[in-house]
């Protein structure tokens, strides 16, 4: 989609602003929106792509107009409501309840739940697959495809309909373009693509700055071979 | 649900914010659910406050500044040799600063960083304005970081797109022959391993 989040190589934003000794989370309400997202995401409730892209279809207004963590809890709203785990009724009344000063949730303890949540920070979450064998090899030039899906795609808008270089083949690796739909993990090929500048930037390209990118076979068509005469 | 995080040592009280109570409601909803315990998101958020920083990916820097086999076996699967001094979570690739070659981290769509080897990212790493302009004019940002990197070396950016993470292995400073694993791993800093400043060498009188 040409979503909002798209950002890469838009004008208009300013100098990079940085916080000094900046704390991990600015509000304890950040910390517990990542607790709760970590722990939908080890139940499986919902799949890193899924959750990336609810947060692609935040309106654009909204989205620049919130913090990173603002982001988050509109994401876990819109999928938790989406996949009939709350309804946003039910969340009003919660709300209500608690201004009022009661809580009546009961206490619940689970300590394999914990043990997930905490686990994922040492363990790797596999995203690699079995899948068919890699079409392009080291070195290979392609060209990524032109084409704007109207769902969740990991092809930058800026890269594409972009000729580049295969400078590393990293193996099968689920789609994130059907896995962020419902529509399956479809593990393919994923390489590292390298674009010179001036093919992205055209004669503002700054010198010496390739950029790469991780990109599914699926974006990836081969350039037109050399014409040897 | 518990409440014990409700207040956080607040003495003046301050109304709480919109967003904090519906953040208290999402969970206690999830609570009574079973689906989230309190507890575990606590001691989630201790661990990311406590032991899940910089501290973990100045370790294998300085680990493969010291041991050249070990360095070679980093940039070769990173994913392998950080498990050998056991960190993981992650499917890394190490990129590495040389004579007249940088790299620089950034993901444009969203926030992916290698939160195993140096925690959750600090604002700016997600900010509208490093994510749309790292890839566009790297040197320009680098320079409002304060690196400013001459005209010939090469900067290779890295845009993070997929189920692999990427960390910058830094230039060892110049004068640090004497210095142990430890006190090596103590210069190591968060921005070098993104690529936003290089490592400095101690400050002079040590």
């Amino acid at each position: 989609m040409n979503g909002i989040h798209d950002m890469g190589g838009m004008h208009g934003f300013g100098r990079v602003e940085r916080e000094e000794n900046e704390p991990v989370f600015h509000a304890p309400w950040e910390g517990r929106v990542l607790g709760i997202t970590r722990a939908c995401g080890v139940q499986g409730i919902f799949n890193i792509d899924e959750s990336r892209h609810a947060i692609e279809r935040m309106a654009p207004v909204d989205y620049l107009d919130s913090s990173y963590y603002e982001r988050w809890l509109d994401r876990n709203v819109r999928l938790l409501v989406e996949k009939g785990v709350i309804t946003r009724e039910e969340l009003a009344r919660r709300v209500a309840q608690l201004a009022g000063g009661t809580d009546p949730a009961p206490p619940h303890s689970d300590p394999r739940l914990l043990d997930r949540m905490l686990r994922v920070t040492r363990e790797r979450t596999p995203y690699r697959r079995p899948g068919p064998p890699p079409k392009f090899a080291l070195g290979d030039r392609v060209l990524t495809r032109h084409d704007v899906p109207v769902g969740h795609t990991r092809l930058p808008r800026y890269a594409r309909g972009k000729p580049g270089v295969i400078v590393r083949v990293h193996g099968t690796f689920i789609f994130p373009d059907t896995n962020a739909h419902g529509q399956g993990e479809q593990p393919h090929a994923l390489y590292s693509v390298r674009f010179d500048a001036a093919a992205l930037w055209g004669e503002s390209a700054e010198p010496h700055a390739p950029v790469h990118i991780d990109l599914w076979e699926r974006y990836l068509l081969p350039a037109a071979p050399q014409r040897s005469t | 649900m518990s409440g014990a995080h409700d207040e956080h040592g607040h003495h003046h009280r301050e109304p709480e914010s919109v967003l904090s109570l519906r953040v208290r409601a999402l969970e206690s909803l999830l609570v009574e659910k079973k689906l989230v315990s309190s507890e575990a998101v606590d001691r989630l958020v201790s661990a990311y406050e406590q032991d899940i920083g910089p501290h973990n990916g100045a370790k294998v820097v300085a680990r493969a500044w010291v041991d050249p086999a070990y360095r070679a076996r980093l940039l070769a699967d990173g994913t392998a040799a950080i498990e050998e001094l056991g960190f993981g979570g992650v499917d890394l690739r190490v990129v590495e600063n040389t004579a007249g070659l940088h790299n620089l981290v950034v993901c444009t769509l969203c926030s992916c960083y290698p939160h195993a080897l140096i925690g959750l990212p600090p604002v700016w790493y997600k900010s509208f304005e490093y994510r749309s302009r790292a890839v566009r004019e790297p040197r320009v940002v680098l320079r409002e970081f304060g690196l400013d990197l001459p005209e010939t070396t090469e900067i290779r950016i890295w845009d993070s797109s997929a189920e692999l993470r990427y960390l910058v292995l830094p230039e060892r400073p110049a004068g640090t022959e004497r210095l142990s694993e430890a006190e090596l791993a103590a210069l190591v800093t968060r921005d070098a391993m993104i690529g936003v400043a290089a490592v400095k060498p101690p400050a002079v009188g040590r």
